[in-house]
């Protein structure tokens, strides 16, 4: 059947009225036979394979978006959790490791490099800790390169003493770029159940069950989604799942058609096409927008999770009969900064911390850039991570944190990191103390849920 | 006999004499062959659609659409080229 010329401007206008983008088109890169006898050897080694094996994907991604006039925001890299292949001391600096990784990303001009990172849900290694120990410095100095830590998982409880690390980390992290509002921590995530293939930043690294590489798609479409819920007034629920189910399918097609074509240009097998709705500071580009599109005044009013929960799993039925596979977070994003109306709702007294963190329980895919008081204690900062960790784990899902403490901004003061990552209030944060809790050693066991077989 | 790839080509803005002949006239220029073209009206606004064959063309589909933009410039409209794919993808499984 033919293409009518009314399917031809609504492909049009999605694109160019309601800012269907693909978000970030990102190569996983398998690391595991990287080796080296000293860290600089490593290092070069790690350079050498990212340059060799991603040397024309800016190239082929900007052939592909030309060819459909369609806009792709980010081009990426992601490799194994660099603590799997680095081999150190628990004293060692790891910083020329991610210096490595930034200065590939520079060589074959990709925007972010996901993966050093490392896995201790269970516990930490020397090199865990050495690698954890260097993020703060990575991430401060260095452009490109993102960190996620993944603390906790259904399987195998929350490793609650590296839940009190990460916060220190993230403490340190902000400090070391107080001068740019504390920016750096934006690029880092801790994680319970972080997926293998995830094509978005921060969190993104190529997990060990991953092939030596893989192109993952990731879509931003919550413009278009908005825009059709607002051509229905007057529709009732039913009808608004139907018309987020369809809206979801089309822009994943598009998702699945630029996957394919660059994987089959690379010779890289594709890999997945995550479905989540991924907004973006552009006005109308919104999931709080959606929300009030779906009759809410303000996004975090009551009924926003029951909203949200629609929407995410509308979303989901509608996206994964478009692709052949599909994967990553694959849930809604809520990133306060990301998302002008968000922000607006923060402003607007509407959203609180703890009614972010019950959507995330129902949304996934965590408390995401979120800016708190600069003088939160550590132990605060380990207890909001660790309520999190423990969404994820009970739920059975993916949930991530990405929090930033603002240093000498209090909350209502704004953050301005621009671009993609946005801005917003500084949120404020219970004053009551957890470091009786969060101090004891050791790991908060797998629950019961987790015992399936 | 090669094989076709087409591309759509779409024009939107107000009405006026002369864009069918104009943007016609920067694809003939290329050996870009018109293969369908219709009109239609979008929220208010003139939109006249092209499916082209490309596979003859000797520019590729950046140096078309350069061309393409700077000719609607003049006509004060807007125009689009894109492979045909993306629209099949969209709407049909």
């Amino acid at each position: 059947m033919p293409i009518s010329p009314q399917e031809i401007l609504e492909t049009i206008r999605m694109i160019r009225m309601e800012h269907l983008d693909i978000r970030t088109v990102t190569m996983g890169i398998s690391l595991l036979d990287v080796k080296g006898d000293s860290l600089e050897i490593l290092a070069e080694n790690i350079y050498k394979k990212i340059v060799e094996k991603a040397g024309n994907l800016r190239e082929v991604v900007e052939e592909i978006s030309n060819k459909y006039d369609i806009p792709i925001a980010n081009t990426r890299i992601t490799v194994t959790p660099i603590a799997l292949i680095a081999r150190a001391k628990e004293d060692d600096d790891l910083f020329l490791l991610a210096e490595a990784m930034d200065k590939a990303g520079e060589e074959i001009k990709i925007d972010y490099l996901g993966g050093f990172g490392a896995l201790v849900h269970k516990a930490c290694t020397a090199c865990d800790i050495a690698l954890i120990n260097s993020i703060p410095r990575a991430l401060a100095r260095l452009e490109r390169v993102c960190s996620s830590v993944n603390v906790a998982s259904t399987k195998s409880g929350i490793n609650m003493e590296a839940v009190l690390l990460m916060a220190e980390k993230i403490k340190e992290t902000a400090e070391l770029s107080a001068d740019r509002d504390s920016v750096a921590c934006a690029k880092l995530v801790v994680y319970c159940n972080a997926p293998e293939d995830n094509p978005f930043m921060a969190g993104g690294f190529h997990g060990v069950g991953e092939g030596e590489t893989a192109i993952n798609i990731a879509i931003s479409g919550p413009g278009t989604v908005r825009a059709a819920l607002k051509r229905l007034p007057n529709a009732n629920l039913a009808e608004i799942t139907e018309e987020i189910k369809r809206t979801a399918f089309k822009i994943t097609r598009v998702g699945e058609l630029v996957g394919r074509e660059i994987s089959a240009k690379l010779g890289v097998p594709f890999g997945i096409v995550d479905l989540s709705l991924a907004p973006t500071p552009e006005e109308g580009d919104s999931i709080a927008d959606i929300l009030q599109a779906m009759g809410l005044e303000e996004c975090g009013a009551p009924g926003s999770l029951a909203a949200i929960a629609l929407l995410t799993d509308a979303v989901k039925k509608g996206g994964v009969f478009a692709s052949s596979s599909v994967g990553g977070m694959s849930g809604t994003f809520i990133p306060v900064t990301e998302d002008a109306g968000m922000a607006r709702a923060v402003a607007r007294g509407s959203l609180s911390i703890e009614k972010l963190q019950a959507m995330t329980a129902v949304c996934s895919v965590g408390l995401d850039m979120v800016a708190i008081p600069g003088d939160t204690p550590v132990e605060t900062i380990a207890g909001i991570i660790a309520d999190e960790m423990a969404i994820g784990m009970m739920n059975n899902k993916t949930v991530g944190v990405r929090i930033i403490p603002a240093i000498g901004k209090k909350a209502g003061e704004w953050v301005e990191f621009g671009g993609l990552l946005g801005r917003a209030p500084v949120l404020s944060v219970s004053p009551f103390r957890s470091e009786g809790f969060v101090r004891r050693k050791g790991r908060i066991q797998a629950p019961l849920i987790s015992f399936t077989n | 006999m090669c094989k076709t790839e087409r591309a759509v080509v779409t024009v939107i803005g107000k009405d006026r004499v002369g864009i069918v002949a104009n943007i016609s006239s920067v694809l003939a220029n290329h050996n870009v062959n018109i293969l369908d073209i219709s009109q239609t009206i979008m929220q208010d606004l003139f939109a006249m659609i092209m499916l082209v064959d490309i596979s003859q063309s000797d520019a590729d589909l950046s140096e078309l659409r350069k061309e393409l933009e700077k000719r609607a410039e003049e006509l004060g409209v807007q125009v689009l080229i894109q492979h045909e794919d993306i629209f099949r993808f969209m709407h049909r499984v």
